[in-house]
């Protein structure tokens, strides 16, 4: 319950630095059950001199589970391309579509031909819909990603054979 | 009475939220998405709920799950926080149905402020000014229109979009040749020849009001300016607004409150004005009936816990603050840290966090959900955190900016820090009271400071 927590405020924080600042000390580590808090002055680079605050949190009421890594819950295809096949992979971590609207056709189909402008699906990265661009020309050979689904950044999407 | 808070949002504002409620001695329940189970929200919450899968039209955007996990969370309030449900009057609905409390506004002010034209008639009743203009037939319409507007104004087609057919009028000599032209280039291209007269604002700058409204009293807390903006995405506010006289700004803030008074508002709120940077005239834009990612400029300027009085009006208790007990002091300043490689066309850059420091001291406020390791899923926005300097003017608050910024770390992740620090050193940042345009074309010019 509330009662038993410590929290530290902005304020509180700003005491600390303030304390800090006026004593020989460069650093307070805080450990508590709940946190970890760090208050170090910068050493080295463009903000030596000035105090930063790191913080760790104990996991508290958080469901139990293995910690789902978004990065990671598409399986990545790393098939060499010594068959000759590009790879066009994900830029970035997001949901893959290979159409744009649901019901609508998809960009492109195994056997299609595509040149490096074509573009082959999209990925959706918070919010934004970044399309993939087939970056060579060719044919479609096959399409191993399944629409809808997220995939993690390197994830191949398309495979096409060059021109 | 709130005794048990269901947050039914992410990031840094269910953290902020949850602060508010857990100092109050509120138990919180935090709602989250399968994507969100071990971040700092549910590390911090005193019970987690699962609202749904990873994308928020599942979780976050699913009016029917997040009211089921609300109600087998026993919970007796909702917390919105800001986007997702937060304006979402069948949300509001679908949990008075329920039987808990939305901390928000009415079902009257969801509906009245949530379709734009709707707003303009109802801020119109008010009194508040709106941008000037209106649809003309005819020449002599459009003679009648121009002659309420003033000028510079704007001739639109009705029928038009994208620009065609609109026309710039600066003097009113130019005004019968343009009708004309412009109502015959509305009927070449759309087929229909009736136009819109508007008053142009050349420099407009976007200037807020934050409201509080208990139902029956509304007060303010000051103005926000939010003018720099990156394709109507805010990046840096600050409050109060800088630069503006001293009458405009006094007829600004109270006609915020006769808004929000016509309203009967209850809750937090924030009256968005355009205001012309050269002749202060101000004019209604639209009003936002939750609380705003910006709001801790105000608190800072304010002292007071806005999170605490949106808890408090939800509970029905009236407004803890009388308008003369508002004392608006000092100066403070806001930067959005987004997961964005800003040199890379603001690519978004989702990923771990390896380790997070952020600027600590005094006038320094920092509300993140990435204070230490953590992750930013690529389901949900790039806001990673903010930055909220405070200062006894707008020079000090600007000098503990400059200073804080380069603190900022976030291993792991791409962020805007770097774009602040050069917005930070520009000269018309610096001086103040830059308009809407700050932003355009900023990047294409050779670093400055």
């Amino acid at each position: 319950m509330a009662d038993d927590r410590v929290w530290l405020t902005a304020e509180d924080v700003a005491e600390i630095v303030t304390i800090l600042d006026g004593s020989p000390f460069n650093q307070l580590d805080l450990r508590t059950t709940r946190f970890r808090l760090r208050v170090a002055r910068e050493q080295a680079g463009e903000a030596a001199g000035e105090w930063s605050q790191a913080w760790d949190w104990a996991d508290g009421a958080a469901l139990p589970g293995a910690a789902a890594s978004v990065a990671v819950v598409a399986a990545t295809s790393a098939e060499d391309t010594s068959d000759g096949l590009v790879r066009v992979a994900a830029a970035l971590p997001g949901t893959f579509y290979r159409a744009p609207q649901p019901g609508a056709p998809a960009f492109v189909e195994p056997g299609d031909t595509v040149t490096a402008e074509t573009v082959v699906g999209i990925v959706e990265t918070m919010k934004l819909m970044n399309p993939v661009h087939a970056g060579v020309a060719g044919t479609v050979d096959s399409i191993p990603a399944a629409n809808s689904v997220m995939v993690a950044a390197g994830t191949a999407l398309v495979r096409i054979r060059p021109a | 009475m709130i005794r048990r808070l269901f947050i039914a949002n992410r990031g840094e504002i269910a953290v902020r939220v949850l602060r508010t409620a857990q100092r109050l001695g509120i138990t919180t329940i935090a709602g989250v998405s399968a994507a969100d189970r071990h971040s700092l929200v549910a590390k911090l919450a005193d019970e987690v709920a699962l609202i749904g899968p990873a994308p928020s039209s599942e979780s976050y955007l699913n009016v029917g799950a997040v009211t089921a996990a609300a109600v087998a969370a026993r919970a007796d309030a909702v917390h919105p926080g800001y986007g997702f449900l937060s304006e979402n009057a069948s949300f509001a609905q679908a949990l008075a149905a329920a039987g808990i409390t939305f901390v928000g506004p009415s079902l009257e002010s969801l509906a009245a402020m949530g379709d734009k034209l709707r707003a303009r008639s109802v801020a119109m009743e008010a009194g508040l000014p709106v941008v000037p203009g209106g649809e003309a037939a005819t020449r002599e319409q459009a003679r009648e229109r121009a002659a309420i507007t003033g000028y510079p104004l704007l001739i639109k087609a009705v029928a038009g979009g994208g620009g065609r057919g609109m026309k710039r009028v600066d003097d009113p000599a130019q005004l019968e040749s343009q009708i004309d032209l412009a109502m015959a280039e509305a009927l070449a291209a759309f087929g229909d020849s009736r136009i819109y007269v508007e008053r142009f604002v050349a420099r407009g700058r976007h200037v807020e009001v934050q409201v509080l409204g208990d139902g029956q009293r509304a007060i303010h807390l000051g103005s926000r300016d939010c003018s720099i903006q990156r394709r109507f995405q805010k990046l840096v506010e600050e409050a109060p607004a800088p630069g503006i006289p001293a009458d405009r700004h006094a007829a600004l803030l109270s006609a915020a409150v006769r808004l929000a008074e016509h309203l009967g508002y209850r809750g937090a709120g924030t009256v968005e004005f355009l205001v012309d940077a050269e002749t202060f005239d101000f004019f209604f834009l639209e009003m936002n009936v939750r609380l705003q990612v910006e709001h801790p400029v105000t608190e800072a300027i304010t002292g007071i816990d806005l999170v605490e009085q949106q808890l408090l009006v939800a509970d029905g208790l009236p407004l803890g603050w009388r308008q003369d007990q508002i004392v608006l002091r000092g100066h403070a300043m806001e930067v959005r840290l987004n997961a964005e490689d800003w040199q890379q066309g603001f690519r978004p850059s989702p990923g771990q966090v390896k380790s997070a420091h952020w600027p600590a001291g005094p006038g320094v406020r920092v509300d993140s959900h990435l204070t230490g390791p953590g992750e930013v899923p690529p389901y949900y926005d790039s806001l990673a955190g903010k930055l909220i300097v405070y200062g006894v003017d707008r020079a000090a608050a600007l000098a503990r900016l400059v200073t804080a910024l380069p603190t900022i770390e976030l291993e792991g992740l791409a962020t805007t820090r770097d774009l602040h620090r050069r917005i930070a050193a520009d000269a018309r940042f610096v001086a103040g009271g830059v308009d809407t345009r700050f932003f355009d074309g900023f990047l294409e010019q050779p670093a400055r400071g």
